[in-house]
């Protein structure tokens, strides 16, 4: 990205912020809608917090992806969710799954790897799904679920409902051919699904200037006669206004489009990165300073006189109360059975009196 | 009964499937206006229309993906690989998403889309477009892997593959379209996981799939006119679901074994069932297990070489007779 580009889409993206709160997406929020919002960004902070407390004191297997930092993005787009509107994610969900309002106890305790874990503890931290609403996981490859969403605005198209899909990856998922093949068939058959760039600025360890050619992440939906934009990912605000106008013209039109909602991540790529060698820890404490989109949208909220104090206090407290019954409730709960293992492996299996297959299914002596 | 063509079978269990649920959507490159790379599809698109007989652009993963999240929202997508051995190209979607993401998810979430399309050396098209990865697709648990020989099997098949809530890989061979045989008529549906006894005999059992079942038929016939050799022909049909117990039924009567695939012998398929023969039924084998599998190498192109790389009737026969010895 040349320091012109990067100057214009600034320039763009502010300007789409200070208007983003007089939207009317935005305007027409109740004031308890608001609280809403406000709580859902510090409920995900909170809990992934615990999350983080949970890993180091070794209850938590594998990889953590932590969202701290982008709460604004999952909770501003899901906040938009209308009945017949899905949305598919990578790895870093824990942000999406409390947006779209699942419990934060099987939260937590799919990460304890225990039973009552929302995928019964088969999935992990990468792999939360909650089909009920509307959420379809929680995918590990990068770019990898990004197909997938172009099939979930595919099965709403065929089946003739009025929905879109949003399809999350992060600006490293960008240069995956899955990805590209998707903008494709997605453009090709005017599939109502919105491609949401989360651009926390580095894939894993690299960052976008190392990683990626070209003026810029979301232009690439050019190439394809996509429309597209870029969005201001600090300000919860910004982001409902921006991918209001796209959902709607999904459900409305049936167009697909890219949005690329400026973020960034506090922690390490996972926990397991030591976050020394790629950025400086000046950069995260300047985002923390100026641009933390919990501490932003409270100043919002204050200014707007919704928030005093005494709630900001309530709804930490209570956030930070919820966290610890999620770890409390994981860390009773029981874990799987090695006879688990084998459920949830085949439909067919699952369901034995509807069987129609014979033979054998696994193959263990 | 009617004779018709293994190609012709197959359309019609996707044309029937296409009347009777409207969820049912073929996609896949050339499938509609083209008629299908292998005329498999042909006519229906004007029967059933665009909306759904779709053309894909070359983009497996693309396009095997979207079936992939279309069929999670309830679509039944059969999608059509022009070549199996495309699946490379979309092996994240077919196996880490179709074949993982109902467990992954504790079971919410079921994917019922079929992949279909040949998979089979013979044709002289090298090593790139000969891939059988029947193999590779069942060691993924999650999903169901189909290898039809004949015109009744593959429509029967395809049908209950059609209506399973699993994913199910569907096998087909190139060699095989043109080969007609009597298929019942009006609803016939064959259960995935059934074996099928495509010839009775006493002395050799010979289990395969696919193309080879026809092979082996032909080399049991010299078997028995010119050697005296009662061969019993098991027909897997299906790799899994596997049907292990017809296998062993046959074991116990002939006590002799050959296991023929079109395969490399690797970690095959029959070295799959070769373990599990002689795990389950040691003391009915009067000698070792005998496999035969397409030559250990990448398909070779030359023509009259690659027919001799492929388990092919007289190799049967001779291995056959290894088997006896």
């Amino acid at each position: 990205m040349t320091k012109k580009t990067t100057a214009t889409a600034e320039k763009k993206a502010e300007k789409d912020a200070n208007l983003a709160a007089k939207a009317p997406v935005n305007a027409g929020l109740t004031k308890d809608q608001r609280i809403e919002l406000y709580r859902k960004m510090v409920r995900i902070r909170r809990f992934e917090e615990r999350c983080l407390r949970a890993y180091q004191g070794k209850k938590i297997g594998g990889f953590l992806h932590l969202y701290i930092g982008q709460e604004a993005v999952a909770v501003g787009c899901c906040s938009l969710m209308g009945k017949h509107d899905h949305i598919i994610t990578a790895y870093r969900d824990h942000g999406h799954a409390i947006a779209v309002g699942m419990d934060t106890k099987p939260l937590m305790a799919e990460l304890y790897g225990k039973v009552t874990g929302c995928s019964k503890g088969k999935g992990g931290s990468m792999h939360y799904f909650d089909p009920t609403r509307n959420f379809w996981g929680g995918h590990g490859i990068v770019g990898g679920q990004v197909p997938l969403g172009a099939g979930l605005a595919y099965a709403i198209k065929y089946q003739g409902l009025k929905g879109a899909a949003m399809a999350f990856m992060g600006d490293g998922a960008v240069n995956q051919g899955a990805v590209h093949e998707a903008y494709n068939l997605a453009a090709l058959w005017d599939l109502p699904v919105i491609f949401v760039i989360e651009n926390n600025r580095y894939s894993m360890g690299t960052s976008q200037d190392r990683s990626s050619a070209g003026p810029g992440l979301a232009q690439r939906a050019d190439a394809y006669g996509m429309e597209w934009a870029l969005c201001d990912g600090h300000d919860v605000y910004a982001v409902r206004a921006t991918m209001d106008k796209f959902l709607t013209r999904a459900r409305e039109e049936s167009k697909p489009a890219v949005v690329e909602i400026d973020t960034y991540r506090y922690r390490g790529h996972s926990v397991a990165d030591p976050d020394k060698t790629y950025r400086e820890k000046t950069e995260v404490e300047e985002y923390q300073r100026t641009k933390d989109p919990i501490t932003l949208f409270q100043q919002t909220l204050r200014n707007e006189g919704v928030l005093n104090d005494e709630l900001v206090g309530q709804i930490d407290t209570e956030a930070r109360e919820e966290a610890e019954n999620a770890a409390a409730f994981s860390e009773a709960s029981p874990f799987p059975t090695v006879e688990d293992i084998q459920k949830d492996v085949y439909w067919e299996v699952d369901n034995p009196a509807q069987r129609t297959s014979e033979g054998r299914l696994f193959f263990d002596n | 009964m009617p004779v018709i063509s293994y190609r012709e079978a197959i359309r019609h269990a996707m044309a029937e499937e296409l009347e009777r649920d409207p969820n049912v959507v073929i996609l896949g490159e050339e499938v509609a206006q083209f008629h299908g790379a292998y005329k498999v599809t042909e006519g229906l698109l004007a029967k059933f229309g665009p909306k759904r007989i779709v053309d894909t652009p070359i983009s497996e993963a693309g396009f095997i993906g979207m079936g992939v999240g279309a069929s999670m929202l309830g679509v039944r997508p059969v999608m059509e690989l022009m070549f199996w051995s495309f699946y490379s190209v979309a092996f994240d979607q077919i196996l880490n998403n179709a074949a993982n993401v109902r467990y992954m998810s504790g079971g919410q979430i079921n994917c019922p889309i079929v992949i279909r399309g040949p998979a089979n050396g013979g044709t002289n098209v090298g090593a790139t477009h000969s891939h059988t990865p029947e193999n590779v697709l069942a060691n993924h648990p999650g999903v169901k892997v189909v290898v039809p020989a004949t015109a009744a099997d593959a429509k029967g098949l395809l049908k209950s593959a059609i209506r399973d809530n699993d994913p199910v890989f569907f096998l087909e061979n190139t060699l095989l379209y043109g080969e007609k045989s009597e298929v019942p008529e009006g609803e016939h549906i064959v259960p995935l996981g059934r074996a099928d006894v495509k010839r009775e005999g006493t002395d050799l059992t010979i289990v395969t799939y696919g193309r080879c079942v026809l092979h082996s038929l032909k080399a049991a016939e010299v078997l028995e006119k010119e050697h005296d050799i009662s061969v019993e022909i098991v027909d897997l049909r299906t790799i899994r679901p596997l049907d292990i117990d017809t296998v062993l039924k046959s074991v116990a009567k002939t006590h002799r074994v050959l296991i023929v695939e079109e395969q490399k012998p690797f970690a095959s398929v029959g070295s799959q069932i070769s373990d599990m023969i002689q795990r389950a039924a040691f003391d009915e084998l009067d000698g070792p297990i005998h496999r035969l599998s397409t030559i250990d190498a990448p398909a070779i192109y030359s023509p009259p070489v690659e027919t001799e790389q492929l388990p092919n009737p007289e190799r049967i026969l001779k291995a056959a007779l290894a088997a006896l010895a």
